[in-house]
């Protein structure tokens, strides 16, 4: 335990004087001796910014080609090229100003269906685990019926039979992630529905609503919310993974996954600014797992 | 034993079913027209009804499906719409291609995840964790289409020392088994990166939990060797490390088809992405189904490994 050595007086070792510290304080302690977390939340951070304000930023338009003084297509302009500081595309198009707006939608299909998955499955999990009985057996015997299927191929077959475009990689993604965030929400809301204070609270005449509302809720959102957190990474992967095949975000759009699709045929001619477009969906999605990893631990939160 | 054995086998049929059920629904509910990948452009909405009627797409979903149903009980999945060669053929010529990627990319990641979990759980906190785990989180990030384009770059293009595609040499003179092999490195490295992370970390923890208990002590303190120790520790952190190896063979199967999208494998993923593209909704259904059984079926297995390291797990 790290709390056993206080080296130099601070917050901490005011706050261990002063018992019982909370639960939210010790995990704010951890998470600023964290240099690991702190890093990638930054970068996380930098990041999420440059996506945001791609629009004000980037130094040519997304979609524009650029053209050499002879007037032929500049494509595939080297890093570094004055003007073009990550050079152009296979297309004569800004690298910097695509990777900055692809940003956007890469970001946008990887965390957003986490977010819609967590609703529904905290919904269905909550349901199931509260009321128990047929209705658990009824909603986790489907959960487990989607558990037959491996997560991407999953993903991959859903976008296929939708068809492309960002609606459907989102769809596609939100059904992948339901199951396995179901199972952790029912799993802590059964284990929290045999405590103590929710029988008193049944015998002082408390309705199932009130009882989920601040009983429940409150116990069964942390665990929840980092295990979603952990699926992030996955899901950024897994979205540009689906543009890379042709299933995501459709082209002209700028996308990590569609830019890398496109790149992939230029190698033999340069080989580094295909690389590029990866390289972001890597440090993205290692920038969430870092942060996600470091949430756990502060919190304590076994899954 | 037996018992178990049965009652998990016995499930193993209403699972397939719901598979199936998922899979058709999502096909054929969704809007968009099967006919169109195969549909002459000048056809008329007459050709159009007759084609309609001769493959069947006039009848009601239900009859569809329980016909499709009954065929695919024998091991016959129907023919490609595209092709019109029957799918069952197709999709076990490709599996054949992707089970090599898989099992070999399964068992890489598993030796080195476990030598790597190990090393890590006994030196909490020193810098051979952190290597370790750095490594794990590394694997667990990196995208593997693009580890796989990264591969090709350095080996093949820069290096010209590994082919960049396909599974053997076109027109090429090479003994057949050096052939393939050569060409398996750049995919079966991309794909293992998640797995290798993922075994890694489920190792520690693993490792970690045992060591902590109190029979560890009792066997340092009685004065065993440390290797035996290490023994001891590693067959008991087994079994959830095992249960992860077989859900990473989901991801293994599932990931392989978009590292063989890179490479140009012949496999299970090249077949898929042709059916996505051409509407072949028969080839579509077929390998999903056929990859989803052999998923589920190598989940089995696991369980029944892990039941004979550690008989408790049974009666829970």
């Amino acid at each position: 335990m790290a709390l056993t050595h206080r080296a130099e007086p601070d917050v901490a070792a005011e706050a261990l004087a002063a018992a019982p510290i909370s639960h939210w304080r010790l995990a704010w302690w951890r998470l600023s001796r964290d240099k690991v977390t702190i890093g990638s939340a930054v970068v996380l951070a930098l990041v999420i910014l440059a996506a945001v304000l791609a629009p004000v930023i980037s130094p040519h338009p997304p979609n524009d080609a650029h053209f050499n003084d002879n007037q032929t297509v500049k494509r595939l302009a080297p890093i570094g090229t004055s003007g073009h500081l990550l050079g152009t595309d296979e297309q004569g198009r800004d690298m910097l100003s695509r990777l900055l707006h692809g940003g956007r939608m890469s970001m946008l299909a990887g965390v957003l269906p986490v977010i819609v998955a967590t609703a529904i499955a905290s919904f269905l999990g909550i349901t199931a685990g509260f009321v128990g009985g047929r209705l658990n057996m009824f909603i986790m015997r489907i959960v487990d019926m989607f558990y037959a299927f491996p997560f991407i191929l999953l993903a991959i077959a859903i976008s296929g039979a939708l068809g492309p475009g960002l609606n459907n990689t989102l769809i596609a993604l939100s059904i992948v992630f339901i199951p396995p965030i179901t199972r952790v929400a029912e799993s802590v809301t059964t284990q929290v529905r045999a405590m103590d204070f929710v029988e008193s609270a049944q015998a002082s005449g408390a309705g199932a609503f009130a009882i989920i509302k601040s009983h429940i809720l409150a116990n069964v959102a942390g665990p929840v919310v980092i295990y979603a957190t952990t699926l992030v990474g996955i899901s950024i992967i897994a979205a540009a993974g689906l543009s890379f095949l042709g299933l995501g975000v459709e082209v002209p759009n700028s996308e990590w996954g569609v830019m890398l699709n496109a790149l992939r045929r230029s190698i033999y001619e340069d080989a580094w600014i295909p690389a590029l477009p990866g390289l972001m969906i890597f440090i993205t999605s290692m920038s969430f797992n870092l942060l996600s990893d470091g949430l756990r631990d502060a919190l304590d939160v076994k899954l | 034993m037996w018992n178990y054995a049965a009652r998990r086998l016995f499930w193993l049929i209403p699972t397939l079913f719901g598979v199936s059920i998922i899979m058709f629904s999502l096909l054929h509910v969704v809007p968009g027209d099967p006919l169109a990948g195969i549909l002459p452009l000048q056809a008329g909405p007459e050709e159009r009804e007759k084609l309609r009627h001769e493959l069947g797409f006039d009848r009601p979903l239900i009859i569809q499906y329980g016909s499709w149903l009954k065929n695919a009980v024998t091991g016959d999945l129907g023919r490609s719409i595209a092709t019109d060669r029957p799918v069952t053929g197709e999709v076990v010529d490709a599996l054949g291609n992707t089970f090599i990627l898989a099992i070999t990319a399964g068992v890489l990641s598993m030796v080195l995840g476990t030598i790597l979990g190990t090393i890590a759980g006994f030196q909490q906190g020193r810098w051979a964790d952190k290597v370790a785990s750095a490594i794990a989180i590394t694997g667990l990030s990196l995208p593997n289409y693009w580890v796989a384009i990264m591969l090709i770059i350095l080996f093949s293009v820069v290096w010209g020392v590994l082919p960049a595609e396909g599974m053997t040499t076109i027109g090429g003179t090479g003994s057949g088994a050096l052939d393939v092999m050569k060409h398996m490195v750049i995919p079966v490295v991309a794909l293992m990166m998640i797995s290798l992370g993922i075994i890694t970390r489920m190792v520690r923890a693993s490792v970690l939990e045992v060591l902590n208990q109190e029979y560890v002590t009792a066997l340092r303190a009685k004065g065993l060797m440390p290797f035996r120790v290490i023994f001891h520790v590693v067959k008991n952190a087994a079994p959830p490390v095992v249960t992860v190896v077989g859900l990473d063979i989901g991801y293994l199967l599932g990931g392989s088809i978009l590292v063989e999208a890179v490479v140009n494998w012949p496999g299970a993923g090249g077949l898929l992405n042709v059916a996505i593209q051409q509407r072949d909704n028969a080839v579509i259904q077929g390998t999903v189904l056929v990859l989803s059984a052999m998923f589920v079926l190598i989940n089995l297995i696991v369980d029944f490994l892990n039941t004979m390291i550690d008989p408790r797990i049974r009666r829970s």
